[in-house]
């Protein structure tokens, strides 16, 4: 009786997700999509294998990044911690591709190269591989537990088990010499650090792609939601031919076309969506621009004699039959601008990337010291950086200041005249600099090292406190 | 179905918990069965606690749980585990000679790193964090010593330390010239002067006086030329360093009161490869002296202890 009360129907702010079982389909943007993923999973497996001869004591792999040595090597790219601002820069230069690309073509990043929709539409070929097509894998799924389900089920997640496995390990690869770690792995010898991170990634990778699916992006990630502010009328979508399609209704065969839309309502095109939409009701959020409707479609038109294209890809305008769609828009130009502009200033990073640099600091407590000659000594904490591949010596000269005597403390003797520093590191040196009282408080002083072998300079302001 | 204690909300169509605050009234959502099934889950997980560790009070304590934990244990753990870890090292330290440490990279890192830990903890209240002194307190980054700035020097002064309780303290005084009626208030103030001019400061009408006077009853310890002697601990007068500032009523004090300030021997309270440590870092600071080469003469005034 209480819940007759409601006249009006209630607002619901929830909705519970529906199950979605795709259906096989074959086409132009099907077979794309198949090429999509083999390049794609490639890429990702094959990587880390790739070799590139540094010289010796650096690394041989290709793409890798070093954690404990606090390294990161892509190709010819080698950086160090502090020149992060350079992948910072590729991750702009990777953000304003997404934008620039969304603009011209919609939101083939989400449909063909997105890992969660590779990863996705491999685990529902595994699904299909196993237990059948759409209508099979729901009968199975809403069916009663029988032995036939049990297995099929068991193996289907056995098979995504093993290819989250093959993900999360192919990851750790990146950040471990590949080789070494297959070995390691062949001998049953991994360390715990790299079987967590193995376990962790295997169980998103299996929860994403296995049972999270289009709600990752309908809920999950910003940029489905982002990239709508990317859209404008020209912005190539998948989108339904409404004027050539309604208003829609059931066919039969010999049936005149007069007066009605060409668009016979079969829902091919909902059953093949990965996401569950109906492409009909127009440009949608969950809409990840796949293209597997146009195929079904295209497929229908086939055969009930119709031309393609009843849905298809194409701009808001085109669909309208207002004009074609135009690539070229301010949108475009100035995405194309700052995109060449982030580009040029990674290689002007890249271009001017020093492989010999000093940092001074220094000392704050005491900040000066007064010796018994009344001469005045500072103190500094001196890094040099060796970023080449060999060994280098340096020596180590001080101006702007008037007879300087500088004095290097440490374990041994050591002559700022040549200060070594090993291949490819720092050298921390503690260095003090004696000099008569200045007439300032505060004296700007420059460090200048000078590679004993290259001719390499390398400077550094600093501060000498006189009183 | 006709409860009439249930009230349902028309919009969402959910039982409303009964109350009502003008016009308000709370829906009686279910808790989500993720939420409920975590808080049911660390529930059943808190009993292994119970178990496992100290949980209920008993009245003659606690239960003590079935692997034995506590605090203290765990913080001798702790320190058993950063000692074996310094083990590696300390084994080599221990057995090394000062020279030895002082051409191994290791050993002097450990050193320096040991050394500044102990610095801070029981040095820096008198000499300052960074080893910068105060007034009355040294200085430890320049080079001027007064017991000497050797390795071997300095790990004798932290030792023993300066007029402490040790039987084997570094000891002198200097005495109150003018609170024992040693010298006239005239002869002060003109050894003041003199002082003074010994760093260079312009000399007054009484520097003749002064100079007398200083021969008569200085020079003992802080020799002829005023540059100490640091058998006694004599401070050098002639150099830019003054342990109480050296303007000229710090100095007419010192005199007239005389000076015994008190470093304790820290033998008793720290282990040898602390105190080792210790004296690198304070070594390395900036005014370590080399080795003294090996002795050629007796010092001057080897008996000049005072009058």
């Amino acid at each position: 009786m209480p819940m007759a009360q409601a006249n009006e129907s209630p607002i619901k702010l929830y909705s519970k997700r529906e199950k979605i079982y795709p259906k096989r389909v074959s086409g132009r943007y099907r077979n794309l999509k198949w090429i999509a993923m083999i390049i794609t999973l490639s890429v990702y497996y094959v990587v880390p294998f790739i070799r590139w001869d540094r010289g010796t004591g650096a690394p041989d792999q290709a793409v890798l990044i070093d954690l404990t040595r606090a390294r990161a090597y892509w190709f010819f790219i080698e950086i160090w911690p502090q020149e992060v601002y350079i992948l910072t820069g590729i991750l702009i230069f990777a953000a304003v591709t997404l934008f620039f690309v969304t603009s011209l073509f919609g939101r083939v990043w989400c449909g063909y190269f997105c890992p969660q929709t590779v990863w996705t539409d491999l685990f529902i070929w595994v699904e299909r591989l196993v237990q059948g097509d759409r209508i099979k894998r729901k009968k199975l799924t809403e069916g009663p537990l029988t032995f036939e389900k049990l297995w099929k089920k068991a193996l289907t997640h056995l098979i995504w088990i093993a290819i989250a496995w093959c993900t999360a390990g192919s990851f750790v690869l990146y950040f471990n010499d590949a080789p070494t770690l297959v070995r390691s792995f062949l001998e049953f010898n991994v360390s715990p650090t790299v079987l967590t991170f193995i376990a962790g990634l295997t169980f998103s990778t299996y929860l994403m792609a296995g049972f999270a699916r289009e709600q990752v992006c309908i809920y999950m990630c910003p940029y489905a939601r982002f990239q709508s502010a990317m859209f404008d009328k020209d912005t190539l979508i998948i989108g339904y031919d409404f004027v050539r399609g309604e208003p829609r209704g059931h066919h039969k065969k010999n049936d005149t076309w007069e007066g009605r839309g060409h668009c016979i309502d079969c829902t091919a095109c909902v059953q093949v969506c990965p996401t569950g939409i109906d492409i009909r009701k127009g440009l949608q959020m969950d809409c990840i621009a796949c293209g597997l409707c146009v195929d079904a479609c295209d497929n229908v038109m086939d055969k009930i004699g119709l031309p393609r294209g009843l849905i298809r890809y194409d701009s808001e305008k085109g669909l309208a039959k207002e004009q074609k769609a135009k690539l070229l828009r301010p949108r475009t130009i100035y995405y194309a601008i700052i995109l060449s502009a982030v580009g040029m200033l990674i290689l002007y990073g890249l271009g001017t990337r020093t492989l010999t640099e000093i940092h001074v600091m220094h000392d704050r407590n005491p900040v000066y010291v007064r010796l018994s000659d009344g001469k005045i000594r500072n103190g500094y904490e001196v890094k040099i950086l060796n970023k080449t591949h060999q060994d280098r010596h340096y020596s180590l000269s001080v101006s702007d200041l008037e007879n300087p005597e500088i004095q290097i403390k440490g374990a041994g003797d050591f002559s700022p005249l040549d200060l070594f520093v090993s291949a490819d590191s720092v050298a921390d040196y503690r260095v003090f600099i004696s000099a008569e009282p200045q007439k300032n408080d505060r004296n700007s002083i420059i460090f200048r090292i000078e590679d004993l072998g290259s001719n390499i300079t390398a400077k550094r302001k600093s501060i000498f406190v006189s009183r | 179905m006709n409860d009439d204690q249930k009230d349902v909300d028309k919009v969402s169509g959910v039982e409303t918990t009964g109350h009502e605050w003008d016009g308000i009234k709370e829906l009686n959502n279910p808790m989500p069965r993720w939420w409920l099934w975590v808080f049911y889950i660390t529930i059943i997980w808190s009993i292994g606690y119970w178990i496992v560790y100290p949980a209920w009070p008993v009245i003659s304590g606690a239960t003590k749980g079935s692997i034995g934990w506590t605090q203290y244990k765990k913080l001798a753990d702790d320190q058993a585990e950063i000692i074996a870890r310094q083990t590696i090292y300390m084994d080599k330290f221990s057995r090394a000679s000062f020279q030895e440490i002082m051409h191994d990279n290791e050993l002097y890192a450990f050193a320096m790193a040991g050394g500044q830990a102990a610095f801070k903890e029981n040095c820096a209240t008198c000499h300052g964090s960074g080893g910068a002194g105060n007034k009355g307190y040294p200085n430890l980054n320049d080079d001027d010593w007064l017991w000497g700035g050797t390795l071997e020097d300095i790990h004798f002064t932290i030792k023993h330390g300066i007029r402490s309780i040790d039987d084997d303290t570094r000891l002198s005084e200097m005495l109150a010239f003018g609170k024992d009626n040693l010298l006239k208030p005239e002869d002060i103030n003109a050894v003041t002067d003199y002082v003074l001019t010994l760093s260079g400061k312009e000399q007054k009408p009484t520097y003749e006086r002064g100079k007398t006077v200083f021969q008569e009853n200085c020079a003992s310890c802080h020799g002829l030329e005023g540059k100490g002697l640091r058998e006694v601990g004599a401070p050098n007068l002639a150099d830019a360093i003054w342990l109480y500032s050296g303007d000229r009523k710090t100095i007419y004090e010192t005199v007239f009161y005389g000076r015994k300030s008190v470093m304790p021997a820290w033998k008793d309270r720290l282990d040898e490869n602390t105190i080792r440590a210790l004296t690198i870092y304070l070594h390395e600071l900036g005014g370590g002296e080399p080795d003294k080469p090996p002795l050629q003469q007796e010092p001057v005034n080897a008996d000049g202890t005072g009058q």
